[in-house]
């Protein structure tokens, strides 16, 4: 029903060589290449101020790059506007227009294009449809609760059936239970558009389910660029094994849990609390959360080291000394001056 | 609860004297000119304050003899153009000084406000040359040119373009609107309310000018309804509240705008509160 293209080009394939933007002395992204695909779900992922929503903002047209090239398809896009691009945006305020009814502002982008009227209606008709906003087609924004809100931003999004999409952190306003059921639909939604989402976010629960591949970001640069489970299983970085698993990678210092000048890391559930191996550490602080219990130790001044247990097991007490370790084959080893993964 | 009772009605006591205090001296020269405009000429200097005889003749005097139906219309045509061409001029200078990025933007802004620290007085008789270098005494132009633009318009709906979102401008963008489409797709609607005050202001401001108009006319056929008036003054010395039934009759078309305008207001004002 929402086959792509029908308004623009549908080659959705996007390329970013070499690609920087700088704010006066401030550089928000450095330098960035990145392939996505046609029809790939990429995740823009890291802390805020890391430069991903200006990446994504640069790949809308939104931004100039200040050096680099921009690719959507086979055609250069730098100088080319927003509008001109085939690219629909979802902003994390949603952005509507507070004066218009829900029709209109489904309808907006194709009354823009100079679409008969009729037409219009089917297209916003079938998109209110699908986002299950057909109750409320005559309604305005502001009588919208939020989650019904983003939803009319998507379907003005998906109404000019784009060949890619932009989302700059979607569901950050919603409430927990609604993120969760929007982020399905979301994901259903990449299924039956068959386009090209680059979707920003900083919540990496939303990065591990929704994305097809993963770019972690990091101070205007990338990371790791990879499927879900390889930046879970094999970290490009320090940064990126603590930024994503919650509870984060335990870092052991060099020289602790195994000889060498290399940084070991383990996964929380990796990590056993020994009798006789390992490393020492005092227990600080034990937080039972019902089906888990996490024991947050301290290594050094600097070093915490968290435990999962099962909440039935004997679990240690505050101000006990244990050993802690972590089966050799999964260990982590990060350089202990880049940071970077050296195995 | 008992308590504090005694204190608050004695302060709201104190308010409601002081407001009608304020109100009755507010009140009370409309009160003599409604009066006034409805006695006899030869009654008005006795009694004055009380309506003890009543009369339409007047007000019908004032209207035939001072001509007023010619002015009031003059007045109607170049309040028009003025509130429209303000409203023009400041949306376009406002929108430009809120969404365009050009050099020695803030420099021009601030030269535009500067215009507001200068009293009309002052450019007067400059204006008085120029209109009449131009050929525009006694014309509707030479009324109306001097006021087609205004920094404080400017100034008022800069400040409400500047709270609109910057991802709505954005947004508009992706969807394919240039400035003037985002102007008036967007910005314009979404201020509806200021532009309705400004409008009512404008229009007020122009109704009521009085020396402009003074100065720059001399055939009787281009007074506006204000300068009219003075003629009536002069015109009739027996009949000492004629110029009260002018003002009467000068009154009525405000009242009507602002009746009007008021609800449109109201209207605006609820609908801007809801916010998207």
């Amino acid at each position: 029903m929402f086959s792509r293209g029908k308004y623009g080009r549908g080659v959705a394939s996007i390329r970013l060589v070499g690609v920087s933007k700088h704010f006066g002395d401030v550089k928000a992204v450095d330098n960035v290449s990145l392939d996505i695909a046609d029809r790939e779900f990429m995740i823009l992922l890291g802390p805020s101020g890391c430069g991903k929503s200006t990446l994504l903002r640069t790949i809308a047209g939104l931004e100039d790059p200040t050096a680099g090239e921009v690719f959507i398809g086979d055609r250069m896009v730098n100088d080319v506007l927003p509008k001109d691009r085939d690219v629909a945006m979802v902003f994390q305020s949603y952005a509507l227009y507070p004066h218009k009814s829900v029709r209109a502002n489904i309808e907006f982008p194709l009354k823009v294009r100079g679409i008969d009227k009729t037409e219009r209606a089917e297209a916003a008709n079938q998109a209110a449809e699908v986002l299950g906003l057909t109750p409320y087609l005559d309604r305005k924004p502001g009588a919208l609760s939020g989650g019904q809100r983003q939803r009319v931003a998507l379907a003005r999004a998906i109404v000019r059936r784009p060949a890619v999409f932009c989302m700059d952190e979607p569901l950050s306003n919603l409430d927990a239970k609604l993120r969760a059921e929007t982020r399905a639909e979301i994901v259903a939604l990449h299924h039956r558009l068959e386009a090209t989402f680059v979707y920003v976010t900083h919540d990496q629960v939303e990065a591990m389910t929704m994305g097809t591949r993963i770019a972690v970001m990091r101070d205007g640069v990338i990371e790791q660029v990879g499927s879900p489970q390889e930046v879970y299983d094999k970290p490009a970085s320090v940064f990126v094994a603590q930024f994503i698993g919650t509870p984060p990678m335990n870092i052991f210092p060099a020289g602790t849990l195994e000889p060498g000048a290399h940084l070991v890391g383990g996964r929380p559930e990796d990590t056993t609390i020994a009798r006789d191996q390992g490393v020492a550490a005092t227990v600080v602080l034990v937080e039972h959360l019902g089906h888990e219990a996490q024991v947050v130790c301290a290594v050094d001044d600097q070093t915490r080291a968290i435990v999962r247990m099962n909440p039935s097991d004997v679990l240690p007490r505050n101000g006990d000394t244990v050993r802690l370790n972590v089966p050799v084959e999964a260990r982590h080893r990060f350089d202990s001056a880049s940071g970077a993964r050296v195995d | 609860m008992a308590l504090d009772s005694t204190p608050k009605g004695w302060r709201s006591g104190v308010r409601y004297a002081l407001l009608i205090v304020m109100a009755v001296i507010i009140l009370f020269p409309i009160y003599t000119t409604i009066i006034a405009s409805l006695k006899p000429g030869n009654r008005v200097l006795r009694n004055p304050l009380v309506p003890d005889s009543f009369t339409l003749d007047v007000l019908g005097d004032a209207w035939t003899q001072g001509r007023l139906g010619r002015y009031l219309w003059n007045s109607a045509v170049v309040a028009v153009l003025v509130t429209a061409f303000q409203l023009i001029t400041s949306i376009a200078s406002a929108y430009a000084f809120s969404f365009l990025r050009f050099p020695l933007k803030r420099f021009f802004f601030a030269i535009f406000m500067a215009t507001l620290l200068v009293p009309f007085e002052v450019t007067l008789l400059i204006n008085r040359r120029t209109v009449d270098s131009l050929g525009w005494l006694n014309t509707y132009q030479g009324l109306a040119v001097p006021f087609l633009a205004t920094a404080f318009g400017t100034f008022l709906l800069r400040q409400v373009f500047m709270q609109i979102p910057k991802d709505l401008n954005e947004a508009a963008s992706m969807d394919g609107l240039g400035h003037w489409g985002f102007m008036r797709e967007v910005a314009v609607p979404l201020v509806r309310p200021t532009l309705g005050a400004l409008g009512l202001f404008s229009f007020l401001a122009s109704w009521n000018q009085y020396l402009w108009p003074t100065m720059i006319t001399t055939e009787d056929d281009m007074n506006t309804i204000q300068s009219g008036l003075r003629l009536l003054r002069s015109s009739d010395l027996d009949k000492p509240n004629l110029i009260m039934a002018g003002t009467i009759i000068a009154a009525v078309p405000i009242l009507v705008v602002l009746v009007v305008f008021q609800r449109q207001l109201v209207r605006g004002l609820t609908a801007g509160a809801v916010k998207g």
